[in-house]
């Protein structure tokens, strides 16, 4: 064994450690930073956690959002899902699946100039409500909708 | 390398619809393959637009969206014949940048 490996690992620390496999190109910048990936949110496997893991705990109801999906969707692999925000100083727009393993599907950031709508495609489980959660004017607001899923998307 | 993504951007009334199709697996982590072992999770977790060198649209995704990603938005100031470009990076640090012109 060598003593100086030994001194070199306890002094560096493991963040010490992730920067030096990160320079010798181990580990992709993208790997430890994930560019700016939120990782809680991500990973939070209730609705109230993905919520507070946004800094959006108490959202209000609002009639200017319209969450577009069908009532019920064949294969739940491919769901498509369309979220449309009248409100104005609309900045940023998630979808999240209340059943999924993680609730948190997506979010979009929309810079002033880019309009309140956006349309995806998303995996569910089973049947669930789906919620759309707008940030507009520093405000959370959020609407759902259940949808029925017929054959689930996730596992198999 | 990833396959390219499809962009489509068209300028309407000073507003510009884009739509992008991407080409990936967006595996969950969460399904097995044929021998009962998990298949690591394999997914688009950043998207971004840019338009003019500005940003119009970015976007953070978890592995439930779906398989081969389909994104449609709307900006304002676009014009016809300037171009739009589209970056996404995934899980494992792959990415993948495509370029289109606004019809």
């Amino acid at each position: 064994m060598n003593p100086m490996r030994r001194t070199v690992l306890k002094s560096t620390g493991s963040a010490g450690l992730l920067a030096l496999l990160a320079t010798a190109g181990f580990l992709r910048p993208s790997d430890v930073l994930a560019n700016g990936w939120n990782k809680i949110a991500f990973d939070s496997k209730t609705m109230a956690e993905t919520l507070k893991a946004l800094g959006a705990s108490t959202p209000a109801s609002s009639d200017a959002i319209q969450l577009r999906a069908p009532d019920i969707a064949e294969n739940g692999a491919v769901v498509p899902i369309a979220v449309d925000s009248k409100l104005p100083g609309t900045q940023s727009i998630a979808v999240l699946i209340d059943k999924n393993p993680q609730p948190l599907a997506a979010s979009f950031e929309l810079p002033s100039g880019t309009e309140g709508t956006v349309t995806t495609r998303v995996k569910m489980g089973q049947t669930s409500d789906v919620y759309a959660l707008v940030r507009a004017d520093g405000k959370f607001y959020m609407v759902k909708k259940e949808i029925k899923v017929t054959l689930g998307g996730c596992g198999g | 390398m990833a396959d390219p993504m499809r962009i489509r951007a068209v300028a309407r009334d000073g507003v510009v619809n884009v739509k992008v199709l991407m080409s990936h697996e967006m595996e969950t982590g969460q399904r097995k393959d044929g021998a009962g072992q998990l298949v690591p999770a394999h997914f688009i977790q950043s998207v971004s637009a840019t338009h003019n060198g500005k940003v119009v649209l970015s976007a953070q995704w978890g592995p439930a969206v779906s398989k081969n990603p389909f994104l449609e938005f709307n900006f304002k100031a676009g014009q016809k014949g300037e171009r739009i470009s589209v970056t996404w990076v995934d899980n494992k640090g792959e990415q993948r940048t495509d370029e289109a012109t606004i019809n």
